[in-house]
Parts: C-alpha cells; sequence; structure tokens
C-alpha cells in the first residue's frame, strides 16, 4: 500500500519507507549495478576460483550486498523532511513579530550566532516556514529537507541530514566493487590469454568479461571522483549545497569565513557524520489523520477500509500501543479517542 | 483535550517556543517565558521544564563512545540492527516525551497548561496550550 504525503514522497510498507517521486533513474541504476555483478558471478568466478582462490566470490559477494544495502537504505529513509508549519504557528508568528510591515513571505529572520556569524533565515512558501540554517527546500521532492546536500536521482530521493551516511558508504562500497570487477575482469582474461596465448582468443572465450570491464571502465571515474568529492566534503562539514553556493566563503558582516557548523578536526567531522548520532524521522508516517485537523505532512490518503472512501480514515495503534491524543475516528475498526497523552512510536 | 486547531477561541490560546539556533543545528529550544503564560506559572519553574528538555537533547546529539559503538555495529550489521533496537536518539526522545508527559499532568494541567511534544512538530518547535477557563 502506498500512499501520499504532502511533499512529492511516496510512502511504503506501512511508513517504513519514503522514497522520492521518481524511481525510473534509481531502478536503470539496480539494474546496471545486478547485471554487472551476475555477470562477474556467472562468467568470472568460476574460472578464478579454479585459477585462483575460493574468495574471489566471497569478497565479491560482501561488496554488492553491501551497495544494495546501502543503495536501498539511501533510497528509502526519510533524508529529514521537515513537517509542514500548521495555519496556526503562522498565526503566532505574524503576531509576535509585528515588528515588520511586510508580509510574512517577504521576511528574513536574522540569526546571531555564538560563533559570530550573521545568517539569514528565509521564509519557505510551500512549507510556511522559516528555514532553519542548513535546511533547503528540494523543488522536486517539494519539502525542505534538513542537511540539505542534493537530490541524487540515481538513489531516487534526496540526500539530507538522515541518509547522508548511507549515501556514503554506498559510494565507497559501489567503488570498492567497481574497481574489484574491473580489475579481476584484467585478470581474467591476462589469466587465459596466458593458457591461450592470445588476449583475441580469451576475449572471444568470455565476452561477457570485456562488456563488464566496459561498464567498470566508464562508470569508475565518476564514482571514485563523487566519492572523493564527499569526502573532502565531509572532512569540511559542508554539504554540497552549501559547495556550490560557496555560502562559507563569502565575507560577513561581523563574522569569520570559517564554517560555523565545522568542528574544527577533518576526523572529527567525518566521525560526526558517519558515525554521530541520527535523529528519528520527523514525520509520524505510521499515523493517520483527519484530513479537517490539517496536520500536514502525515500520511492523509485512504486506508484499506472501504467504509472510509471520503478521505477520512481511522487511527489505528501500533503493534506496541502508543496512540497521540490530537487523532480522533469518525468511523472504522479503531475507534478510541485517547484523552491521555503518551509517547509517539518512533519508525 | 477538545480540539486544539484553532490559536484562539473561547477556550484555548496557543503559543509556540521556537529552536534557538545560536549554537548550530544541534536541537535547542528558545529558554524563554512567553508573555501570556505570565500570572498562570511561576518564570523559574518554566524555564526549568525547557531547560530539562533541552539537557536530553543534548545528550542525544552527544558524539560519544556509546554512539561510535552503536553506529559501527549497525554498519557491521548491514543496518539490520537498527531494525532490532531503538537508537540513543530515539530512547532519548521517549525519555523527554515521557518527561513532558510527566509535566504536564503534575505541574502545567493544574493550571491550565498543556504542552505538546516537539517531536510531533518535527523538533520544530514546542507548542503550549493554555486553556482559559481554570479547572
Amino acid at each position: 500500500m502506498s500512499q501520499y504525503v504532502e511533499s512529492r514522497h511516496r510512502v511504503f510498507c506501512y511508513g517504513r519507507c519514503i522514497t522520492g517521486q521518481n524511481h525510473s533513474i534509481f531502478c536503470l541504476a539496480l539494474l546496471l549495478i545486478t547485471v554487472t555483478s551476475s555477470l562477474f558471478f556467472v562468467f568470472d568466478c568460476p574460472y578464478l576460483t579454479k585459477e585462483l582462490s575460493p574468495l574471489i566470490p566471497v569478497f565479491a559477494a560482501i561488496l554488492f550486498l553491501s551497495v544494495i544495502c546501502c543503495i536501498l537504505r539511501t533510497a528509502c529513509t526519510d533524508p529529514g523532511i521537515l513537517p509542514r508549519a500548521t495555519p496556526d504557528e503562522l498565526l503566532y508568528l505574524e503576531r509576535t513579530d509585528n515588528t515588520q510591515t511586510v508580509a510574512l513571505s517577504g521576511r528574513v529572520m536574522e540569526l546571531q550566532m555564538r560563533s559570530g556569524h550573521v545568517l539569514q533565515l528565509k521564509f519557505c512558501q510551500t512549507c510556511r516556514l522559516f528555514r532553519p540554517p542548513r535546511v533547503s527546500h528540494c523543488s522536486l521532492c517539494n519539502a525542505c529537507i534538513a542537511n540539505f546536500d542534493h537530490h541524487c536521482p540515481w538513489v531516487g530521493n534526496c540526500v539530507g541530514l538522515r541518509n547522508y551516511r548511507y549515501f556514503y558508504l554506498f559510494l565507497l562500497s559501489l567503488s570498492l566493487l567497481c574497481t574489484y570487477i574491473f580489475v579481476f575482469n584484467i585478470v581474467n582474461i591476462v589469466l587465459r590469454s596466458q593458457n591461450n596465448s592470445t588476449v583475441a582468443d580469451a576475449i572471444r572465450e568470455t565476452p561477457a568479461t570485456m562488456a563488464e570491464a566496459l561498464i567498470c571502465f566508464f562508470s569508475i571515474w565518476s564514482i571514485i571522483g563523487l566519492w572523493s568529492y564527499h569526502t573532502y566534503l565531509i572532512c569540511r562539514s559542508v554539504t554540497t549545497n552549501e559547495d556550490i553556493k560557496d555560502t562559507w566563503a563569502t565575507p560577513h558582516r561581523g563574522g569569520n569565513q570559517i564554517n560555523p557548523f565545522s568542528r574544527g578536526n577533518g576526523l572529527v567531522n567525518c566521525f560526526a557524520a558517519l558515525c554521530g548520532p541520527l535523529p528519528p524521522s520527523f514525520l509520524n508516517l505510521r499515523a493517520f489523520v483527519k484530513e479537517e485537523n490539517s496536520i500536514p505532512m502525515t500520511i492523509t490518503g485512504t486506508n484499506n477500509n472501504n467504509n472510509t472512501s471520503d478521505g477520512i480514515v481511522g487511527y489505528f495503534p501500533e503493534e506496541n500501543g502508543n496512540y497521540s491524543n490530537r487523532v480522533g475516528n469518525t468511523s472504522g475498526i479503531h475507534s478510541t479517542q485517547q484523552q491521555r497523552y503518551l509517547p509517539r512510536d518512533y519508525a | 483535550m477538545d480540539d486544539t486547531t484553532r490559536l484562539t477561541s473561547e477556550q484555548s490560546i496557543k503559543l509556540f517556543i521556537q529552536r534557538d539556533y545560536s549554537e548550530g543545528t544541534a536541537v535547542k529550544f528558545q529558554e524563554r517565558f512567553p508573555s501570556e503564560l505570565e500570572g498562570k506559572i511561576d518564570r523559574g519553574k518554566f524555564i526549568d521544564i525547557i531547560r530539562h528538555i533541552n539537557s536530553i537533547f543534548e545528550e542525544a546529539e552527544a558524539l560519544s563512545c556509546k554512539t561510535f559503538t552503536e553506529n559501527c555495529c549497525a554498519c557491521l550489521t548491514g543496518y539490520l540492527l537498527l531494525l532490532c533496537m531503538p537508537t540513543h536518539y530515539e530512547k532519548c526522545v521517549k525519555r523527554a516525551a515521557r518527561y513532558i508527559s510527566e509535566e504536564n499532568e503534575r505541574t502545567l494541567n493544574p493550571k491550565g497548561i498543556f504542552m505538546l511534544d516537539p517531536m510531533e512538530k518535527g523538533l520544530r518547535c514546542i507548542e503550549v496550550c493554555i486553556t482559559n477557563n481554570r479547572r
């Protein structure tokens, strides 16, 4: 069952997976990786196992599995989508900040950081909130993403706060897999040509090897290049978005030019980016809400029940019985409206 | 709690404690006392509640050996470990929600104030509802 949230994301598996809108390039990437690896296992590995070592397909399998794991994790994890503001928040913002006569959409909030930087926080028309630092709006996904890096079509999702490390590990494991397959393709051809005495004969014996070698050769440059670029970005604690816009290069009035989000040391930045703590998804994807409540960024589609065809769905309890007290049920199987506040479940 | 979607009505006023980004993108809420709460609750007490919430989130976001080992183990198991057990951050978020629920029952609700878990708003702000009719 797939349902739509207010952005252009798609939700699967009862809220456990959230992906972007367009999956075609993602499917192409998966296909390329799977086909090349399968050709390697079927055509190269038997010969290499016999001639060299049975460990060769074992390492290849480990690398292939980690590539698949990382790409799926990157594609299906919520990158850090910020839920949209409720009308009440907007009213409160306008009320409290009545020193300006400009409408909210034209306003810029100035943020004085302790490090001396002065950041300008812009108002996002679509999400109706002042974009926090490092947050950017992705027009493809139509949502504000925390620590927005870039929208990756190969993964079919934005890369942001919550899936950056999986993206980086995907690039790393794919670089290793590509290099591994390429090297052993060459080794295969060389070994066969030594046994058969011509390279042309060896190639004719295993045409698949040449095909894999070509695919790997052409993709290696961009993959390793991209991986090195992201390693450089991680060490500086800069996102792709900030690097493209040169955010930390221009002098700010009253502040210094060092990135305020860097921890000073490249190694500590790496550690923080790859092994640091990750917040759970900001969207409560496993709750169904009444449409009139207008609590955006949660699922507002219809569920499987036939008696809720008007779009108003019931709220069903999670497996461990947690409820949200602000959600009521007009019809349907689960009819309790909790008065007492209980903690939400985290996807 | 009845319908809490209207900002002001005969029953309730809503106000929002925003995030404090002066120290970076770490989760921290502004430790200020909104003027609408004057007279309803002691200033120090309210700020103490916010401070306690901030300390829980600071612990959640700290770079520690525990987070490092947790993430390394998760990586080595192909992130399947994350499907089995909650992370340190998730535990802290649940602790914050439990603390807010307790404070609601203990201190705030008797004064006609209701504080919402910031996780419901995606950690962007803490929503505080004030009911006009005292119990």
